[in-house]
């Protein structure tokens, strides 16, 4: 873990992602995703309405913007969990769009929910082992001779013990996913899509209903991700996670994307602070609107603190 | 009985394929029992048994098909070469004998001046194990009407039964809305409502005008009762939708024996439910099927108003829409579902009165045979929508009753089931659904 | 007086009995579906029907033999299993319900109607087709037995072919729900996106999943026509119900549950059916006629159906904590 974090206790930067001036749309020298004209309306209201957006490879980049900007709806269309009006797009250069969630997993772009998806009555262990990819226990003609894919099976299940134990949930490896808590799910997700390798990984909300004692430790989790080599999407709406963690923020509103950059600069960006305080007019719900003034308060504030 | 001139044809060109294909097999196979229709059913399997003769003028009739059911049990038979036929049945208890006008040589009815379905006799099984069953046969008019009657006859059958389908659609709709409930035991409200008319209009001699309104308030009742008995305190202990569903196919199989265990497996008539005078001359259509026409149509509209305009109609279709924004909005989502309740089982109660009329008669599973099509209808329009329970509804209706133009009735149900594959197939989300996203 | 001896003996024969084996398969297939994949097959009675159909059509129309006519069974099984899976498999939860059941009634409406009476026989069923099982039967005739389990050589014949079907589909399913592919079918039991997101094809799997229920389902219905005539009423969707009766009596999520849930079912019924005809004819029950003494089964069935769901979900072997139900 240490590797992860600076001389000064901040964590290492990935720095000369993009190329040329940072713009919606910019350019990057090494993208992961390429995605283009993407549109998706529900009922009229368009959730996402994307023309250009690149991911770089290597680092992390965090899917900023208020309630409704529909950054889930993008996160949905890029993992094949939802089918786009228009668009197209590319992972690791091949066209992925129009292809079924399943395949997209198995490319190496793995995700997680905002809403966890731990299998409550499965023990942590088998959560594990389901994320192993290519088993040929899996296949139904094998599943009845275990002779075929016992050794797999073993191999699978030390690969899981090291997981969780390096997500510190070993102890509870028999134990049913619903008995954990929102935290451990949320650890025992991220370990999960783990278990398939993958070279993109892509978190909804990693932070939301998370208790503030594992939040350190979650946020090791991502930056170790980058350390082995791994791309990171994620989106979320704690600004300190993004401040400290990003090497990049895309920032989406109604659907569009409206700043994109560095993550200091880009919350200085009024198109940013505008997207955040405009957002909520039309929305019915009163308490929106103290969320929005709690985001803002906390840019200004982390802004104050970097000054010092 | 309408269709006599125009159903031999349609129906020859099904029994000539399978003769085909039945022949074409016996000259594959040695063993292949001859499966010619029997003249002594299930007399071997069961104890007891009704048996008869048909005969005009003392010759026997051939071939003439009758079914009887009673009791959970359905079966046919044909009469043999001296008219004779018998069939085992599983209990003792009352058994409804119909004779099968079509199979009667032409020219030839069922005569009985008293009775108004002379085809149709009730007879009981009793303690000597067996009962006759016969039918006054003699030289009688059946209606045959030209093939443009036909159609629209038809039409204005399915235009009725859609809109009594409809009634009993949107309360299983708006409850599948508002509670997420998929309620088998719906089925049973509907024939709660039959009940109930028959219980005061026959069997406590209250004259009709006045039983049917108090049969309306005591299904409003008992779909209130329904929720504030087993679905609130499930909804409260926080049960899972697809639990809910099996607790409901539970009730649905208890509260139907019950009706079954109060009223017996027959079939019976409410008042004028079966008159021969009330026909307008119009398409045989008769007061009954006009003012059972003109009654869904006023109540469908009331509840249209109630959905679109009354603040409480509204706050329902919020909830159907997002029970949890409704509820941080203010709208006691508790009250929603008890008025809902209430008035689909209002709504379920008259869809079973006009749906005694419709078949005719009052039996204890009468609801659970328009179960499949009432479900049928809402996922059709599109599950949750009230109105598009209304459209899948007409829809349901109107294919079951004109595709009997072409298929033989024994068969319409099936065609109306057919269709709801094949729309699921193109639309999922059912004709008036929202498209959402799915799987 | 009442015979308790004979109502004993009588619900002591349900143990074993063929059709109580027929519903333990019926069983162990919706619990295939239903417990361990999370499927709302309501349509169960239809996969029995084409056992049972396929079977006795296969034997009488066709002439194939024994093994044939087992085979026309199960493969027609799988043809329903993908014409119902195809279309729904993709959609939300209780679509797959509604067309189960609607296919299910389908299927019992053709078989009834009398459009093709040469081949099903229409309402009254078929008989005739058990000449070649009984041929293969390698138990000399004779009666054997003890106590209340005394029969022929047909009937421990069929009593013998019924139970090893379950213990060898008991076996399969047990080997599957401890393997990786059982794993998956849980997980998509659980929650189909975050299987699909680990890069399993739910799809397929799911299909898979109704296709061995529904096997299991038609080699029951073919169990359950060796003692007795093929009657198409038999199919209604009461079958179905039943079946999750037992299913959920045993717990849903179980592979022992199905078996065990039947016997227990059927020994009670038995039991209380013989006991409440009897009392009745003794008259102890004056209120009540023989008639409906009868349909007292059915509403103790709708009550016990609600009540385990709602007081014990996990069935009586199932686990406290596994219980079976998708939340």
């Amino acid at each position: 873990m240490s590797s992860s974090v600076g001389a000064q206790g901040a964590p290492i930067k990935s720095t000369g992602l993009h190329i040329g001036e940072p713009a919606p749309g910019v350019k990057k020298v090494d993208p992961i995703i390429v995605a283009d004209g993407i549109t998706r309306q529900f009922g009229g209201l368009m959730a996402v309405d994307v023309e250009h957006l690149e991911i770089p490879r290597g680092a992390i980049t965090a899917l900023i913007g208020p309630n409704g900007a529909g950054k889930t709806t993008l996160f949905n269309l890029l993992t094949g969990f939802d089918k786009p009006d228009s668009g197209t797009w590319t992972f690791d250069g091949e066209s992925i769009s129009g292809v079924p969630a399943f395949r997209v997993a198995r490319k190496g772009q793995v995700r997680t929910f905002q809403l966890t998806k731990a299998l409550g009555l499965l023990t942590v262990l088998d959560n594990m082992k389901l994320g192993a990819k290519g088993q040929s226990g899996e296949s139904l003609s094998r599943a009845v001779f275990p002779w075929f894919w016992k050794k797999e099976e073993e191999a699978i299940e030390a690969r899981a013990m090291e997981l969780l134990a390096r997500f510190k949930l070993d102890a509870k490896k028999d134990d049913y996913a619903a008995s954990l808590s929102g935290g451990q799910r949320k650890l025992l997700e991220m370990a999960r899509a783990l278990m398939s390798e993958p070279t993109l990984v892509m978190l909804d909300e990693p932070m939301a209903g998370v208790n503030p004692a594992l939040t350190q430790s979650l946020l090791d989790h991502i930056l170790n991700l980058k350390i082995e080599g791994m791309t990171v999407l994620f989106v979320e709406h704690d600004m300190h996670m993004v401040r400290h963690i990003a090497d990049w923020v895309v920032v989406m509103a109604e659907g569009k994307v409206v700043a994109e950059g560095d993550p200091h600069e880009v919350m200085a960006n009024p198109a940013v602070i505008d997207a955040y305080l405009g957002s909520h007019h039309d929305q019915d719900l009163g308490d929106l609107d103290t969320a929005v003034v709690e985001a803002i308060k906390e840019l200004a504030d982390d802004d104050a603190d970097d000054k010092q | 009985m309408a269709n006599a001139a125009s159903r031999p044809r349609a129906r020859r060109a099904p029994r000539v394929i399978a003769g085909l294909f039945a022949s074409a097999l016996a000259a594959l196979s040695l063993s292949m029992a001859s499966p010619a229709m029997a003249d002594e059913v299930a007399l071997d399997e069961y104890d007891f048994r009704i048996f008869g003769i048909v005969e005009l003028a003392d010759e026997p009739i051939e071939d003439v098909r009758l079914v009887i059911t009673g009791n959970g049990y359905e079966v046919d038979v044909e009469t043999d070469a001296e008219g004779r036929w018998a069939v085992g049945v599983p209990e003792k208890g009352d058994y409804d004998v119909t004779l099968d006008e079509d199979t009667l040589p032409e020219g030839i009815a069922v005569i009985d001046e008293e009775d108004e379905t002379p085809n149709v006799r009730e007879v009981t099984v009793g303690q000597s194990g067996s009962t006759v069953a016969n039918f006054f046969i003699g030289q009688g008019e059946r209606n045959t009407t030209s093939y443009l009657d036909q159609v629209l006859d038809r039409i204005f059958n399915g235009l009725n039964f859609g809109l009594l389908l409809a009634l009993a659609a949107i309360g299983l709709s708006l409850i599948f809305g508002t509670t997420g409930l998929s309620n088998f035991a719906h089925a049973e409200l509907v024939t709660f409502g039959g009940l109930m008319t028959l219980l005061f209009g026959v069997f406590l001699d209250v004259p009709i005008w006045l039983a049917i309104p108090i049969a309306l308030v005591l299904s409003a009742g008992f779909g209130w009762l329904n929720d504030a008995a087993l679905w609130k305190p499930l909804r409260k202990k926080g049960v899972g939708l697809i639990p809910l569903m099996i607790v409901s196919i539970g009730l649905s199989l208890a509260v139907r024996y019950v009706f079954q265990y109060f009223i017996g497996g027959g079939t019976s008539q409410l008042p004028g439910a079966t008159g021969s005078g009330g026909s307008i001359g119009f398409f045989g259509l008769t007061w009954i099927d006009v003012g059972s026409m003109a009654l869904s149509v006023v109540v469908l509209v009331g509840v249209a108003y109630f959905l679109l305009r009354t603040r409480i109609g509204k706050a329902t279709r919020a909830v159907s829409d997002n029970p949890a924004l409704a509820a941080a909005s203010g709208i006691d989502v508790d009250r929603v579902i008890r008025i809902v309740w209430v008035m689909s089982g209002a709504l379920a109660g008259l869809s079973g009165i006009l749906w005694a009329y419709f078949r005719p008669g009052v039996s204890w599973d009468m609801g659970f045979q328009i179960l499949l099509l009432t479900f049928a209808a809402v996922t059709l329009g599109g599950l949750g929508t009230a109105f598009g329970a209304l459209v899948g509804s007409l829809v349901v209706g109107m294919f079951v009753e004109v595709s009997t133009l072409w298929i033989p009735s024994d068969m319409k149900y099936v065609g109306a089931l057919v269709i709801l594959i094949i729309v699921l197939l193109i639309r999922p989300q059912g004709i008036l659904g929202r498209k959402e996203r799915i799987g | 007086m009442i015979d308790w001896l004979l109502l004993l003996s009588n619900a002591a024969q349900e143990i074993i009995s063929p059709t109580t084996a027929a519903y333990a398969l019926a069983a162990l297939g919706l619990a295939i579906h239903f417990g361990f994949t999370g499927l709302l097959n309501f349509g169960q009675a239809g996969f029995m029907a084409l056992g049972a159909y396929g079977f006795a059509i296969a034997t009488l129309t066709f002439g194939l033999p024994v093994w044939g006519a087992i085979l026309f069974g199960i493969a027609a099984s799988i043809v329903f299993a993908l014409i119902l899976g195809v279309p729904t498999l993709r959609l939300r939860a209780d679509y797959l319900a509604i067309v189960t059941i609607a296919a299910a009634e389908i299927l019992r409406l053709l078989l009834t109607t009398n459009q093709f009476e040469p081949v099903t026989g229409s309402a009254n069923g078929l008989q005739g087709y058990k000449g070649g099982f009984a041929a293969l039967n390698p138990i000399p005739d004779g009666q054997y037995g003890f106590g209340p389990w005394v029969y022929n050589a047909y009937d421990w014949w069929v009593r013998l072919f019924g139970w090893t079907l379950v213990v060898l589909a008991a076996l399969i399913t047990w080997r599957l729900m401890k393997s990786p592919w059982g794993r998956v079918i849980k997980g998509i039991r659980e929650d189909e996106d975050a299987v699909r997101a680990l890069g399993k094809n739910v799809y397929f799997y799911k299909m898979q999943s109704l296709v061995i229920g529904g096997v299991f389902g038609s080699l029951a219905g073919m169990i359950f026509i060796l003692p007795r005539a093929v009657v198409p009423s038999n199919y209604q969707t009461s079958l179905t119900f039943f079946i999750y009766a037992i299913l959920l009596l045993g717990g849903a999520a179980t592979v022992l549950g199905p078996i065990v849930g039947s016997v227990i079912f059927w020994v009670l019924l038995s039991f209380f059916s013989g006991f409440v005809a009897r009392a009745v004819e003794a008259g102890w029950l004056p209120f009540m006629s023989s008639v409906q003494a009868g349909q007292l089964r059915f509403i103790l069935v709708g009550a016990a159906i609600m009540l385990i769901v709602i007081y014990r979900p996990q069935g009586i072997f199932g686990n406290k904590k596994e219980l079976a139900f998708v939340k």
